[in-house]
């Protein structure tokens, strides 16, 4: 298989949630993370879930990969039931998860190394490819503590990529990032959403990041974790984090989250 | 250069300290003798080879012991950290055990084994081995769980997980749980030889205890120096932090590799 081939090979998938609930006991009680959520996200959709800490979108995102099983409900992908983790479905998480005794190339190769129907020298091709991409290509034989925090997150960004998913999801991985680097980082994402075309699920909690990123902004609130609200970005792309337009949509989206946790406060 | 003639200097004026004090006559030279006398019997013990078999004897008994007790402590570790069952079981077990100083398998290895190498080398292991069960058990236990997640995530199962994260994620812990087997290894040893005297071998632990027995005060501050000196070795060779990482890093590669 050449290297185009493999780079060609892959749809992506639709992701449909289901009436999908969770809940967790801890010694304070049960907790409720998840309640009747129900979420469609096309091919090759960019959606961003926002919230309050606890408000369940990490399960969900966790749910949709397959690390945990819901209560009740069912997600879909592409119509066939998600049963446990896929490489069709890779995840990037806030701390960047990297393998600290694998040099970079290592890393970006655990999940290939997993995937059949590549040789050896393919494998290296894909990973240089998604090293290239993420523009770490001189960095392939560093270790992951000599890298920054930005560095690691686009190592892991080309892991998540190179054993070429359908979907992509990521839990707030910009979230222990300066903002000069997430910024840099925001540019990075959309060209290689852009070249790329997954289907990307996006946990943040932060509204500007969301309008930024996201074809959709869904927002959630906690106690129990429940979908409130979505939102359309529609600007044209690649979207600038400072321009106005975008601040327009953050502010309104920032106001629509106040609104409904401040009633709940009151409800209270 | 500079630390190393700083602790050059300290030890020479301890000595010189302690000559002093030998020749003030406050104190009966049985029971505090000079450091010349206790180099001489060094000398005298190097010369005719007592020591250096004491010596051989006691690191045989303590490199064999030590093994066994790593070769069953870091799987059985690796299993307590991961399996509820084993957790609940060996590894309470462990904790509670590992409590019991090493001497106190004295008894019950005499009785056991009668005065035999084995019992020497069931008094090792009992010290070594449940401290290497908790140190490993702790060591894998502080393993990042997203490291689980996100190898699962890219497909990663079973022997996979555990071959190629878990051990190597938790290879640095397993450096010091070896590390910590290996001072009890040593401290048990040295009870096992001072109370179980047996003509197979004599060790350092023995000629301790015959230095006690005879009187022999310059054997026995003699010996407890050539065990001290050991132990500062071990520690410093064996167990040196960049030594040990790269020797690590070493094997763990050789082991992905081969996989």
């Amino acid at each position: 298989m050449s290297l185009e081939q493999e780079l060609a090979n892959v749809e992506p998938d639709r992701i449909e949630v289901l009436d999908v609930s969770k809940s967790f006991t801890t010694k304070r009680g049960t907790l409720a993370a998840l309640e009747n959520i129900s979420l469609r996200v096309s091919e090759g959709e960019f959606v961003c879930l926002v919230g309050r800490s606890g408000c369940g979108k990490s399960t969900l995102l966790n749910i949709i990969a397959g690390l945990e099983k819901p209560d009740h409900g069912r997600v879909l992908a592409s119509g066939s039931p998600i049963v446990e983790p896929g490489r069709d479905r890779m995840m990037m998480f806030q701390e960047h998860a990297l393998f600290p005794w694998l040099d970079v190339m290592g890393n970006v190769l655990f999940g290939l190394n997993l995937k059949p129907g590549l040789n050896s020298r393919e494998r290296l091709e894909v990973a240089s490819y998604y090293l290239k991409l993420v523009g770490l290509e001189r960095f392939t034989h560093s270790n992951i503590h000599e890298l920054s925090g930005g560095m690691k997150q686009r190592v892991a960004l080309a892991r998540a990529l190179a054993p070429n998913p359908r979907v992509l999801l990521m839990d707030e991985p910009f979230g222990a990032l300066d903002a000069l680097t997430r910024e840099q980082l925001y540019g990075d994402i959309q060209r290689i959403w852009e070249a790329r075309r997954k289907t990307i699920i996006f946990v943040t909690h932060n509204v500007r990041e969301a309008a930024c990123l996201g074809d959709r902004v869904v927002l959630f609130s906690p106690n129990p974790g429940r979908i409130r609200q979505e939102f359309e970005v529609s600007l044209p792309r690649p979207r600038d984090i400072n321009s106005v337009e975008l601040a327009q949509y953050s502010s309104e989206i920032t106001a629509a989250l106040k609104g409904f946790t401040a009633g709940e406060e009151v409800a209270e | 250069m500079k630390r190393a003639a700083t602790s050059m200097l300290f030890f020479a004026l301890l000595i010189v300290l302690w000559e002093a004090l030998s020749r003030t006559g406050w104190y009966s030279p049985v029971l505090l003798p000079s450091p010349l006398f206790v180099g001489e019997y060094l000398w005298q013990a190097a010369q005719d080879g007592t020591l250096w078999t004491a010596t051989f004897v006691t690191m045989r008994r303590l490199i064999v012991g030590y093994l066994i007790g790593i070769l069953f402590g870091v799987p059985l570790g690796l299993l307590t950290a991961r399996l509820k069952v084993f957790q609940d079981t060996i590894g309470l077990l462990a904790l509670g055990v590992q409590t019991l100083p090493s001497v106190c398998w004295v008894p019950l290895a005499l009785l056991w084994f009668g005065q035999t190498e084995t019992a020497m080398l069931f008094i090792v292991v009992m010290g070594t081995l449940w401290s290497v069960i908790i140190a490993t058990e702790n060591g894998v236990r502080t393993m990042p769980p997203t490291y689980l997640r996100a190898a699962r995530t890219m497909g990663s199962k079973g022997l996979h997980t555990w071959v190629k994260v878990i051990l190597p994620a938790s290879l640095p812990y397993l450096v010091g749980g070896m590390k910590q087997g290996w001072a009890f290894a040593w401290r048990s040893l040295m009870a096992a030889e001072i109370f179980v005297t047996i003509l197979t071998g004599f060790g350092l632990g023995q000629l301790l205890h015959y230095g006690r027995e005879l009187h022999a005060m310059d054997q026995v501050v003699a010996i407890m120096i050539v065990i001290v000196v050991i132990g500062l070795l071990a520690d410093r060779i064996l167990f040196s932090p960049g030594k040990i990482s790269s020797a690590a890093a070493g094997v763990s590669e050789r082991l992905i590799k081969q996989f």
